[in-house]
């Protein structure tokens, strides 16, 4: 097989199109990256949208927390407790545990009949959690964030008569987003690097449509070589970490294009956010 | 344990759960959280050194050393941690016995590598063959500790070289001025100084490190993860204590260990980090004289 007709069969792998047989001998480094980015595809979509729906239940929870109210208070701290102080993995597999002990059959709420059997499969249940992970460690930075804008914005949004949802809107949520811009992309990062945690997480990998951690280990497995799938992952996971820093950068940009460009805040990458 | 427990079958009620929870498998799985206390004992403190080499590396006026710790304190900012620790188990284990390999017997004719397997001979075994089964255990268990000390050394060093960045350069030039050498002002300045600059990043590695130690159950050590997906699986009547699927209960369970020891961690680390910033010329540190006040 050349290797054009080797991304021609497995290119979408992953997703359940072309070959449906994976490679049982003769592995060149063809088919490695051709599999291992074939399941980076499940990576990007657990990151992407975990971030998506995690941004707005982060600010939700961060505006919570920094409420006067003590029944939204206490339960936005003790979301933002658990999901931080422990491990995504053990997580996942409380979220597996707990899923399949859903009836099998679905459940009849007040004449809805809800299937609960597509829950248990990683496209939902491992999204799910992850949306729930990355939601109360972007809260916590959103609600630093909050704490930080500046006294003088607020008092000037008072000043202007601005109050409740367009003060917020207006001057609170942009300045918020600025200042947390940094870490949230950090934030970003290490959550496209958590998504490799699927793999181990419990939920099963349907029909060998795994994600790129599940294709290496399996080149792995059968080669007794670590040292070439391994490798490949970390390159396409340096390339996604690039292409985050790039349009994270560029929405970055956008957030600090009213600062005169020697007070602009530059991401910088550092560790501080993995699980 | 108890003697009222030799029948399980004819318990039930509360007396049942005291003899479960204190049976010999349930005694192994407490066992198993010492394992991890000893993984974060032993590794923190590797791992700070691994740091500092890296840190003290990636400073240096020699070139090459200058960029292995560059390469060093980069390679954990792209790349999932989780590749790392698969990566490094099977290559450390792979080097080791091809090392010994080449001491133990030389006149081996046969490659290593035939196609797909890795055959190195039998008397270069790591551990051997032959040997009990607990030197498999303990040496798979240092694997698995060296493994994390490269990694979270990699994060230290990060968090160090950022430390070591962070001291005020006034407070080196005088110590140049008084006639101290590179040696001197690195001993006696920098690094007593650069303590209160890294803590909070050390502190974060070290939740990071708690929250990472379920991973040693990938690394094949039976740890409390496997302990309670062994414990917790549905057991038929052929077993002593027969009960259905409890998986979801013992990684309650864990979920709740975990944070017990992450806000432990977070009340100690918050009283050192006082400790540290008393009397420092940092906004910490200022805070903390305004309040005396």
């Amino acid at each position: 097989m050349t290797c054009w007709e080797t991304v021609q069969a497995y290119a979408f792998r992953s997703l359940g199109y072309g070959e449906k047989m994976l490679p049982r001998s003769d592995f060149d480094l063809c088919q490695q990256f051709t599999l291992i980015g074939s399941g980076l595809i499940w990576n990007v979509y657990f990151g992407v949208i975990a971030l998506a729906f995690g941004f707005f239940l982060a600010t939700a929870l961060a505006l919570a927390k920094a409420s006067h109210s003590r029944w939204l208070r206490k339960p936005a701290e003790w979301f933002i407790f658990v999901f931080r102080g422990s491990p995504l993995f053990i997580q996942f597999f409380i979220a597996y545990s707990a899923l399949v002990m859903l009836p099998r059959g679905g459940i009849d709420i007040l004449g809805i009949h809800l299937n609960t059997s597509w829950m248990t499969s990683a496209w939902a249940g491992a999204a799910f959690v992850l949306f729930l992970n990355t939601s109360a460690y972007a809260a916590e930075i959103f609600y630093g964030a909050l704490m930080s804008v500046p006294k003088g914005d607020l008092e000037a949004a008072d000043a202007y008569g601005l109050s409740g949802w367009s003060r917020f809107r207006r001057i609170q949520w942009p300045t918020m987003l600025r200042l947390a811009w940094p870490a949230y992309t950090n934030e970003a990062i290490f959550l496209f690097h958590a998504t490799t945690l699927v793999f181990f997480s419990g939920f099963p990998a349907f029909q060998q449509r795994g994600d790129a951690l599940y294709y290496a280990n399996y080149f792995a497995d059968k080669t007794f070589n670590p040292f070439v799938p391994y490798p490949i992952v970390a390159f396409y996971f340096i390339l996604l970490t690039f292409a985050l820093i790039g349009l994270f950068g560029l929405v970055n940009k956008r957030l600090n294009r009213h600062l005169p460009s020697n007070t602009r805040s530059r991401i910088r990458l550092r560790p501080q956010l993995i699980r | 344990m108890f003697s009222s427990c030799a029948d399980p079958k004819s318990l039930e009620g509360f007396s049942w759960l005291i003899c479960y929870l204190t049976s010999g498998k349930h005694i192994d799985f407490y066992w198993s959280f010492l394992t991890v206390l000893i993984l974060l004992v032993v590794t923190a403190p590797t791992a700070l050194a691994f740091g500092f080499g890296g840190a003290v590396a990636a400073r240096s006026h020699f070139l090459p050393l200058r960029w292995f710790g560059k390469i060093y304190t980069a390679m954990v900012r792209g790349v999932p941690d989780i590749v790392f620790f698969l990566f490094f188990v099977i290559a450390l284990d792979q080097g080791i016995e091809w090392m010994k390999h080449q001491i133990v017997c030389p006149d081996w004719t046969e490659p290593v590598r035939q196609g797909l397997e890795f055959r190195v001979c039998p008397q270069a075994k790591v551990p051997l063959g032959t040997s009990p089964q607990i030197w498999h255990q303990l040496y798979g268990f240092a694997l698995a500790v060296f493994t994390f000390a490269i990694v979270f050394g990699a994060f230290a060093a990060n968090v160090l070289y950022g430390a070591m960045n962070a001291v005020p350069r006034a407070q080196l030039e005088t110590a140049e001025s008084y006639g101290m050498s590179h040696g001197q002002v690195f001993r006696r300045i920098l690094v007593p100084q650069m303590w209160t600059y890294a803590l909070p990043g050390l502190s974060n590695l070290w939740m990071i490190l708690i929250k990472a130690t379920p991973l040693l159950f990938l690394l094949g050590v039976k740890d409390i993860v496997y302990w309670a997906r062994e414990l917790g699986s549905a057991k038929t009547q052929a077993y002593a204590y027969p009960h259905p699927d409890w998986r979801l209960w013992y990684f309650l369970f864990l979920l709740v260990a975990y944070l017990c020891m992450t806000r432990v961690s977070e009340i100690v680390l918050k009283k050192l980090a006082a400790r540290l910033n008393h009397g420092q010329a940092t906004a910490a540190g200022e805070a903390m004289r305004r309040a005396a006040q």
